[in-house]
């Protein structure tokens, strides 16, 4: 089925195309608000919604998709969790973060949970250098972790909500 | 010289530090009134005066920069922050956003007005949620006050700002990566000229500016732009005022502090920092974010040709004052001011391989020595790491990253390769003894978690 929009994200299409003087430059924020609206994920659908809206070449669409990291090409979980890698976490025991993820949450970095609640991933800087290590859960940031609070969070996601 | 300063950081840890009636109390948005007043060229010359370097990492001056656009004609001109900040132990913007974002704001109106632009666009990277919130938050609380609009603080001088978001791509930072990014298109570097000011966003006249560096414009113009570039050391050095600066890893006390310009290294690290986590002795420091080579204690500044920093000659680089030119002389790079501190437990081995991960793992791929240099490179720390490695595959590296430096359209090269050799140069017998002995007499960790640590504290 083709994907569409509902009548508020169509609203807030309107307003992001507002913001530019040509329709180009929605491509990134009108990504955004698709992926939210598609379960996290940018499918052929979504592209050619886009490119038909932005009056783009899917191409181009595609292009875009495939250059951002944050652009998922495959339906990631309920959850997404990154655990932030670069160097000064790292110094901070991000390693030992991203271990204890593995082992509680059962899978390697990269993959997704078998019931399809938290995928886990690894971040290259997420300008929290001076509050490391941490980690990002969906739109929230976790700082100064220890791995009780590591049990905490994952534990959450694991088995509520 | 430690002098510690209040302009961006004030309300930092104040309950609703964010908000316009907490922002004003503190005299919020008196400058830009006062911007408004002026004419266009006074306001240029008022930041010009200020010695502005700029706080993304070049270290161009803010207001020699906006005097390079063209005189307000037919096209429209436009103002965009970079708030992109995705280098490795950089942080500081994000304390800005987060917790002063109408500092931001007000900085928009008055370079805005300055260089002739009536939209500002803050490109912003996508991971930062609250950042984002907190920007547009403020951004309606200052359009319901009337302070962006039609008639800023009733002047004719229409103003809006926008945040727009990123996707994910440290190469955004990179000021023609994020025009194309801000334009639609995949964050790949723009070769230079045209320069912005020329061609820059929509093809229009366009200033590319760091968030700190629009966020200090109101506490330039409170001020006044001479006597704020008078409270730096270096202020004779055309580098003025206060800035923040950032501090990570091995110490007890990291984070983000605000002092006037001519801090050193040793005072954020010990007087700041809070000193070495463990007391342990200090193996290494990057200065200003991942792409800076990293520095020892016991290099010596020899800095020739100059008068001026003579004074300096003979210290610790430790002691030298935290400058654009300063550093520069030195063979180094300021860089985001932001410095990543390595004790003497953490393996410079395996710091090295941490960043070619990053710097391979964000490269555009746009130009082939970039491209294929830092994976090359990669595959050898990994190598090295493994205990597989050859003395000639280590001697390669110096080749290979003198083949990426210089041959590609932007920065990015540069900043990947340059580190690397300054970790072979540096720590050549640590990288020596993973390859004949497979780093048995290295400590073979790079960080550890601390459950007690702020117990200790």
């Amino acid at each position: 089925m083709a994907f569409a929009l509902n009548e508020e994200q169509e609203r807030q299409l309107k307003s992001i195309l507002e913001r530019y003087p040509n329709k180009m430059a929605a491509c990134i924020p009108t990504l955004h608000l698709c992926q939210e609206a598609n379960e996290n994920w940018v499918n052929e659908d979504v592209i050619q919604f886009v490119a038909e809206r932005l009056e783009l070449s899917a191409a181009h669409v595609k292009g875009v998709v495939t250059f951002y990291t944050l652009f998922n090409q495959h339906k990631p979980g309920k959850h997404q969790v990154w655990v932030c890698r670069t160097l000064s976490c790292a110094l901070r025991g991000s390693d030992q973060i991203l271990a204890h993820c593995e082992k509680k949450l059962g899978v390697r970095c990269g993959e997704t949970t078998k019931d399809g609640r938290v995928t886990l991933r690894t971040a290259e800087c997420l300008a929290s250098c001076g509050t490391a290590p941490m980690m990002q859960v969906d739109k929230d940031y976790y700082e100064n972790l220890s791995i009780e609070q590591v049990d905490r969070i994952l534990d959450r996601l694991m088995y509520e909500g | 010289m430690l002098k510690q300063t209040q302009y961006l950081s004030k309300n930092y840890g104040k309950p609703d530090s964010w908000k316009l009636e907490m922002y004003e109390q503190g005299g919020g948005y008196k400058s830009a009134r006062k911007a408004l007043s002026m004419t266009r060229e006074q306001v240029i010359e008022e930041a010009k005066a200020a010695h502005i370097r700029g706080r993304g990492g070049a270290g161009f001056d803010a207001g020699t920069k906006w005097s390079f656009m063209p005189p307000p004609g037919d096209k429209p001109h436009y103002l965009v922050v970079n708030a992109d900040e995705g280098e490795p132990g950089t942080f500081k913007d994000r304390t800005i956003m987060e917790m002063n974002p109408h500092a931001l704001i007000e900085g928009c109106i008055i370079a805005g007005y300055g260089i002739g632009a009536h939209a500002a666009y803050i490109y912003v990277r996508d991971e930062l949620h609250l950042s984002k919130a907190r920007l547009w938050a403020a951004i309606e609380e200052a359009r319901a006050k009337g302070y962006l609009g039609e008639k800023p603080f009733g002047k004719d001088y229409a103003m809006q700002v926008y945040v727009h978001t990123g996707a994910g791509a440290y190469i955004c930072g990179e000021e023609t990566a994020l025009i194309n990014s801000l334009e639609g298109r995949r964050g790949e570097p723009r070769l230079k000229p045209p320069f912005p000011a020329q061609y820059g966003v929509f093809g229009m006249p366009s200033t590319v500016n760091n968030v700190e560096t629009i966020a200090i414009m109101p506490s330039v113009f409170e001020v006044g732009g001479d006597t704020f570039s008078k409270l730096s050391e270096l202020h004779a050095f055309n580098d003025g005022g206060a800035r923040l600066f950032g501090v990570s890893g091995h110490v007890k006390k990291p984070g983000v502090y605000e002092a006037a310009v001519g801090l050193t290294l040793r005072e954020l690290i010990f007087d700041l920092g809070g000193g070495m986590l463990d007391d342990r002795p200090l193996l290494g420091v990057i200065p200003g974010g991942s792409s800076c080579p990293i520095m020892l204690e016991d290099e010596i500044v020899n800095i020739e040709g100059d008068e001026r920093f003579a004074a300096y000659n003979g210290k610790s680089v430790l002691d030298l004052p935290m400058g654009v030119d300063t550093y520069r002389r030195t063979g180094n790079m300021l860089g985001t001011c932001c410095a990543i501190v390595l004790s003497d437990r953490a393996d410079p081995v395996l710091a090295c391989q941490n960043l070619i991960h990053f710097y391979k793992h964000e490269s555009c791929g746009q130009c082939t020595p970039c491209r294929e240099g830092c994976g090359w490179l990669e595959r050898i720390f990994d190598k090295v790491v493994q205990g597989t490695a050859t003395m000639e595959e280590l001697d390669r590296v110096h080749e290979i990253a003198s083949n990426i430096t210089g041959n590609t359209i932007c920065a990015f090269g540069d900043g990947a390769a340059t580190p690397m050799l300054a970790f072979i140069r540096k720590f050549r017998k640590h990288f020596e003894d993973y390859v004949q002995t497979g780093g048995k007499n290295q400590t073979g960790e790079l960080g550890w978690l601390a459950t007690d640590r702020r117990a200790a504290e």
